[in-house]
């Protein structure tokens, strides 16, 4: 009905204004032909020229300019005849379409004052609009990956946001069988974003609405894969997704939305086909001249979590044109089901040294095990929680292949089991942090990398999967990028407590430590707190004295003058009290960072120093000086002396005796 | 050479040789506790005051750490307000028990309190110092004496008040006392217990032990007595006023028993060393890290 209704309109629009469209036309170029021509608009320039040569080309080419820029008044300059000078109204023809458009996911945002969200001229362009059939468009099959993937890509302004739990689309649908089809097989019937999301009704999947929808997601599917009730028959009772699509898996739950892959169909391979071989204990390959046996346990995989899986399920590259069919059949590729573990995987530092040739480097079964594999959960799994220190420190230990942090001379996995968390761990406590939790377990990056879970920004999120009180406290305080804006480096967890030497913040050595810390960009009151007696009872090896987070808090640092500090006037007593119990009013008011070299701001400091020390330094002058007077005149008495003794007993022997 | 006089005296068997008491046995045990107290005091504190100082660490560490040296530091102060009140008591004793008036005390030939002619002692020492007269005819008492008589009142006063401040900031500030106040009495203390260490481990024990006539110690301190030689030469006025008033039969002495000299000799010279290493330590401290 309404594609009708277009049809006809349009056609009849067009007819009555082309006669008059031509001169009108040609009278607005007069002006806005000249590429200069500028206005001034919320203080940003705006460019007013319209090039007439793809003005010519585009579908609009018979409009005449007043037939979409309404309420139009020639003679006014600037043309400010009536509201919509400025805004065209695409509704005015296009209703059917706009009415989809402001029930979408876009309209919506866009009726909601969201800048970034797109309008009818984000996708379809201007003056330059050409039909959708023409290569050239952006509304082109082939362009549209590339039109929607402007913003739903990685790193634009709409990927920062959020809303939408799809993450690398553009990657993924690139790869995926449609993007396949479309990017490498040049097919134009393939499925784009616009064939499951529709163009312009567009809509959250959450919305009973949408088109991806899981109850509208067949049908959707069904747009070109008409048949695929019969094709899945062996599968799946087909029908049901038309009659009862709640009640069997809906198409996305077995082909990922954007990672549609292709499907292995394993049965016309037995396992026992296999086994006929690979149950000889001695059967080997020779690579580089050494020999790798291809002796398969069949216990092992008969307890390991892929017991239900056959053979050829992982080893896909068996082929009847091979002699034997697994003959140079390759690694097997986990990806084919495990996709999002491998795609972590190859972000990682050590997909990164194994494509580089480090043969170091672990793939997928090196750290699952391969026939064995069982669930991390698995007491046995070498991935499970207690044993993964060891599973990384094969690699990592100092002497190992893997980059170990020369921390001190024990290697990190020593010194891991020696922190707060490794300590748990060996006390049999498998909620405590592992390595994986840090360090992620597929996506292992160097600390420098700024996709690193360990990054010093990212490092804050990695903690609070389980320290999450201490994080919100963390990022209300002080040193939270989102409370203070500074060009300064803002502290993470790691700069208080070490990665793998991570302490118990109650252990003398932590509290030793912590100081230093603070000091490194607090230098000036650390100094200040070395001149009084908490800093240096504290330098004289005092654990118990007072260090900076016992006054300042820790992960809730605020200044002084914010009501939630310890410091605050308000709690101020209270927090002395935790050491003097018998604190009050005045005694809070020591200077803890007190110096005496600062005039203004501790004149009665200042002046008692300087009275006491030009007191010292006149009473030592005045000694020093008669002392150093005395000396040498005592001396020249005790020589005259002598030599009247030796004259005396020379002259008179008795004296004296 | 006194000292060396007196031994060659001794190891000659000589029992003959007269002396005169100076001070009262009583008067030696306070200046005991005073040097026992003042070194405990002097290097328990200074670890404080130079705590980035690392031979000041050590020396931490070597008694046991700044928990012991807080307590050993506490302790001594009570030893100080102990001998300052025997002191004071000992004073008040002289005027009530022994008939001396106040006045007497005040301004008496044996008092403490300097006076004009202290003032021309002082004038004459210089002039002596320079070759351009005789060395005064000092009293029982000279200036420099008198000097460190009332430094050590001085002293007590201020770094025991101070101190105090220091050992019960809470009582101190819960009677009225600003915050502030505690660090004002913290510079005081500290800078007031450098200049007593300073003073008398340097000027002091020159003035007393290492000034040539009597190096490397005086220990009438602790014998309480002198030989008559060396008194009448120290002390001519005294001995004087003695002579005339015929009182000096009642101040003979016979000489310090062996032990006592003995005792003074260890006690003394190591008091007297430790005096020493703490003052270099402080100037080492002064010198390269005090800022």
């Amino acid at each position: 009905m309404t594609n009708c209704s277009k049809n006809l309109l349009l056609p009849i629009l067009l007819l009555l204004l082309t006669i008059q469209a031509m001169a009108q036309t040609d009278e607005c170029m007069m002006c806005h032909g000249d590429r200069s021509l500028s206005y001034e608009r919320n203080n940003k320039l705006v460019s007013l020229f319209v090039d007439e040569n793809k003005f010519a080309k585009s579908v609009h080419a018979d409009l005449d300019c007043s037939d979409c820029h309404m309420d139009f008044d020639a003679e006014d300059i600037p043309h400010r005849a009536g509201d919509n000078i400025y805004k065209v109204d695409c509704a005015t023809c296009h209703y059917d379409y706009a009415e989809e458009y402001h029930e979408s996911l876009h309209g919506q945002a866009l009726a909601q004052g969201k800048f970034l969200a797109p309008d009818c001229t984000t996708c379809h362009g201007k003056h330059d609009i050409l039909p959708h059939t023409n290569e050239k468009s952006k509304t082109y099959v082939m362009n549209i990956p590339d039109l929607c993937g402007t913003c739903h890509k990685e790193g634009t302004r709409v990927s920062a946001l959020r809303t939408i739990s799809q993450r690398h689309i553009l990657e993924n649908y690139k790869e995926s069988i449609h993007g396949d089809g479309l990017f490498r097989r040049g097919l134009i019937v393939t499925a784009v974003c616009t064939s499951c999301h529709f163009s312009h009704n567009i809509l959250p999947h959450e919305n009973p609405k949408s088109s991806i929808n899981r109850n509208n997601i067949a049908s959707t599917c069904m747009q070109c894969h008409t048949q695929i009730e019969k094709v899945h028959t062996k599968v799946i009772r087909g029908e049901l997704w038309e009659q009862q699509p709640h009640v069997i898996p809906a198409c996305i739950d077995c082909h990922q939305p954007h990672q549609v892959r292709r499907v292995f169909y394993d049965q016309k391979y037995d396992d026992a086909k296999c086994m006929s071989c690979h149950s000889n204990k001695d059967l080997y390959k020779e690579v580089n001249g050494e020999k790798v046996s291809l002796y398969v346990d069949t216990n092992d995989l008969a307890h390991s979590v892929h017991k239900d899986n056959t053979c050829i399920k992982c080893h896909t590259n068996v082929s009847h044109f091979s002699n034997p069919i697994c003959k140079e059949s390759g690694k097997v590729d986990c990806s084919i089901c495990h996709a999002s573990q491998v795609e972590e995987w190859q972000l990682s530092q050590h997909s990164i040294e194994l494509v580089n040739g480090n043969v170091d480097a672990p793939y997928c079964n090196d750290c699952h095990g391969t026939h064995k594999v069982q669930k991390k959960t698995d007491r046995t799994s070498p991935t499970f929680a207690r044993n993964i220190p060891d599973l990384c420190g094969k690699c990592h230990n100092i002497g190992g292949p893997g980059k170990s942090i020369l921390e001190d001379e024990f290697g990190i996995v020593k010194d891991y089991s020696q922190s707060i968390h490794g300590s748990l761990l060996e006390s049999g406590l498998t909620v405590t942090a592992t390595c994986v939790d840090c360090h992620s377990a597929h996506r292992e990056l160097p600390e420098k990398n700024p996709l690193s879970t360990v990054h010093k920004d990212n490092v804050g999120e990695t903690c609070a999967k389980c320290h999450l009180g201490i994080y919100e406290q963390f990022t209300n305080s002080i040193h939270s990028p989102l409370i203070t804006q500074t060009d300064k480096e803002l502290p993470g967890c790691q700069d208080c407590h070490q990665a793998h030497t991570i302490k118990r913040t109650d252990k003398d050595d932590f509290r030793a430590e912590i100081i230093d810390q603070c000091g490194r960009c607090h230098e000036d009151v650390t100094d200040t707190y070395f001149d009084t007696l908490h800093g240096k009872v504290s330098k004289l090896g005092s654990i118990g004295a007072a260090k900076c987070y016992d006054c300042h808090g820790s992960h809730n640092i605020l200044p002084t003058y914010i009501v939630g500090s310890t410091l605050h006037r308000e709690n101020i007593v209270e927090t002395c009290a935790s050491c003097h119990p018998n604190s009050n009013r005045k005694f809070v008011g020591y200077l803890t960072h007190a110096t005496h070299h600062d005039k203004d701001k501790y004149p009665f400091l200042y002046y008692t120093f300087w009275f006491m020390t030009i007191l010292l330094s006149v009473t030592f002058l005045f000694f020093g000086t008669h002392t150093l007077l005395w000396l040498p005149r005592g001396l020249a008495e005790r020589r005259k002396a002598k030599l009247e003794k030796k004259n005396n007993s020379t002259g008179n022997p008795v004296n004296g005796k | 050479m006194a000292n060396s006089e007196k031994s060659k005296i001794k190891n000659h068997g000589s029992n003959e040789e007269k002396y005169i008491w100076r001070f009262e046995p009583f008067l030696s045990f306070l200046h005991i506790l005073v040097i026992l107290s003042f070194l405990s005091l002097a290097i328990t504190g200074m670890t404080i005051k130079f705590a980035g100082v690392g031979i000041f660490q050590t020396a931490s560490k070597l008694m046991g750490g700044y928990e012991v040296t807080g307590y050993i530091h506490r302790l001594a102060a009570i030893i100080t307000f102990v001998y300052f009140i025997l002191h004071i008591g000992y004073l008040i004793k002289k005027v009530t028990k022994q008939n001396r008036t106040f006045k007497h005390m005040l301004s008496g030939e044996n008092s403490m309190v300097p006076n004009k002619r202290d003032w021309k002692e002082f004038i004459g020492t210089i002039k002596w110092f320079f070759g351009k007269g005789k060395r005064p005819n000092y009293g029982r008492w000279t200036y420099w004496e008198k000097f460190d008589y009332f430094a050590v009142f001085w002293g007590v006063a201020v770094i025991g008040s101070s101190g105090l401040i220091l050992w019960f900031p809470e009582f101190f500030t819960f009677l009225g006392l600003p915050g502030w106040f505690i660090n004002v009495a913290s510079i005081v203390h500290s800078d007031e217990a450098l200049l007593a260490t300073g003073f008398i481990f340097t000027i002091h024990f020159f003035n007393t032990h290492f000034r040539p006539d009597k190096f490397p110690m005086d220990n009438v301190i602790f014998t309480g007595r002198v030989p008559l030689e060396e008194f009448k030469k120290d002390r001519p006025r005294e001995y004087q006023i003695l002579i005339e008033n015929n009182k000096l039969e009642e101040r003979i002495a016979p000489p310090p028993p062996e032990w006592l000299v003995k005792f003074a000799k260890y006690f003394g010279f190591t008091a007297l060393s430790i005096g020493l290493i703490i003052v270099i330590m402080i100037i080492y401290a002064m010198i390269f890290l005090y800022k």
